[in-house]
């Protein structure tokens, strides 16, 4: 069977450090996106409420 | 009577050493029409693959080969990742990010869900190589068209069990999900009860969201402009306000053109000498636990936000972050409902979820990222 035969501890040793840049990486993208989707609603909702007002 | 010889060849090839093998592919085949038609598991995807698999199947099928219309079709559009991102299109034109928009917090739960795409990964190591690992890492993105451009992208040649664990899986969430967030919650934490406030989100920003997505995504990891590209460039065409009659295109007719052509498509991969190997067994259990740590990810997180909120989240719609929309939504919205039937957990959940698909893509970006670092492991 290959997989057994290609059993290897030093890879998944390496691998490891994937997992934490992976799961940083993706939370950092989510933050920026959050921030940037927070930011459009205040700048785009706020313009709607001023309009209103002035109306 | 020579002449007539090939009348018998293709039976007398299911009777030789090996032959064997023909027939069990055609029950495999069988058993994901089976699963389609009767059971209803993502049947636009697993009949094409599994009719497609008996196609390839049958001895000397003129469907395969140098001249066969299904290798031909692979090279023209899976071989070159064309179909999945055009699917991307026809996809992005489904979604509505207005739940997410009215409460983008909700989103970092749908990258605490694709934990289980990295732990799986370093699990898969152990007996895989570093590009097949990650590729069998990305069944946890629960996302068809980004398992199969990362897979074809990083050159694996377990493609067949790959897209068969991942699609296989998808349909399979209202039975993977429940057992694993009622082990990691209690019931006083699914009765947590988040009401909805409906918030109205202007058109700009609507419009403006896939654009600046595919940015900062294609500025972070420059490997999933393609993936994020295409489905953000679905959703503009949706939410332009323009471009009605192309949206109801892509949703529709694009959509299911391309996903007839992918199923049969990736079926030419199922043949018996490249499916009915050991490693195939182990990449279905290896994607059983990509999706079982997706939903533990995005559950103990919700549970490790509660630690520091006045106002507790039900940790449930962690497990919405799995990429399977709608399905993985409407099961934590039923199992909310279950503990309290007054508890409507539906718009958050399903928030989550769409923010799990953004994050699946951007996971698949990553993946292809950090593959360019692979060749550093010497061993």
């Amino acid at each position: 069977m290959n997989f057994i035969e290609n059993f290897n501890v030093d890879r998944f040793l390496y691998s490891l450090q994937y997992m934490w840049q992976g799961m940083l990486g993706i939370f950092l993208v989510i933050a920026i996106l959050i921030g940037s989707v927070v930011l459009m609603n205040k700048i785009f909702s706020g313009k709607k409420r001023k309009k209103n007002t002035e109306e | 009577m020579e002449n007539l010889k090939f009348l018998v060849d293709g039976i007398m090839a299911l009777l030789e050493n090996g032959g064997w093998k023909y027939l069990v592919m055609w029950l495999i085949g069988g058993l994901l029409i089976f699963l389609a038609i009767k059971k209803e598991m993502e049947p636009t995807l697993l009949l094409p693959l599994g009719f497609g698999t008996i196609l390839v199947n049958i001895p000397f099928s003129g469907a395969i080969g140098a001249e066969g219309p299904l290798t031909t079709l692979f090279g023209a559009g899976i071989a070159n990742e064309l179909f999945p991102l055009i699917l991307f299109i026809g996809i992005g034109a489904m979604i509505d990010f207005g739940p997410v928009l009215a409460n983008p917090k909700l989103m970092i739960f749908g990258a605490a869900a694709q934990f289980g795409i990295f732990f799986t990964f370093c699990l898969a190591s152990l007996f895989f190589d570093l590009p097949d690992a990650a590729s069998i890492g990305i069944i946890g993105a629960a996302d068809g068209p980004t398992a199969i451009v990362v897979a074809q992208k990083l050159g694996s040649k377990y493609l067949p069990a790959i897209m068969v664990a991942a699609y296989s899986y998808m349909a399979l969430v209202p039975i993977i999900q429940p057992p694993v967030i009622k082990l990691l919650t209690t019931k006083k934490e699914r009765m947590i009860r988040m009401p909805y406030e409906g918030k109205n989100i202007s058109k700009t920003t609507r419009i403006l969201f896939p654009i600046i997505i595919t940015v900062i995504a294609g500025l972070v990891a420059p490997a999933s402009v393609a993936l994020v590209g295409f489905l953000m460039f679905g959703n503009l065409i949706r939410e332009c306000g323009v471009l009605d009659s192309l949206s109801e295109t892509a949703q529709k007719v694009l959509a299911n053109l391309v996903t007839i052509f992918l199923g049969i498509t990736i079926a030419s991969q199922m043949e018996a000498s490249k499916f009915l190997v050991p490693e195939t067994l182990l990449i279905l259990g290896l994607g059983l636990f990509a999706f079982i740590f997706d939903t533990a990810g995005g559950v103990l997180f919700a549970k490790f936000l509660n630690l520091f909120l006045k106002k507790k989240m039900n940790p449930m719609i962690g497990a919405a972050g799995i990429s399977a929309f709608p399905m993985s939504g409407r099961v934590v919205h039923k199992m909310g409902l279950k503990e309290d039937p007054q508890n409507f957990l539906l718009m958050h959940s399903i928030g989550v979820n769409v923010s799990g698909q953004i994050a699946s893509v951007i996971a698949g970006g990553l993946i292809l990222a950090i593959a360019g670092s692979f060749a550093g492991f010497m061993g």
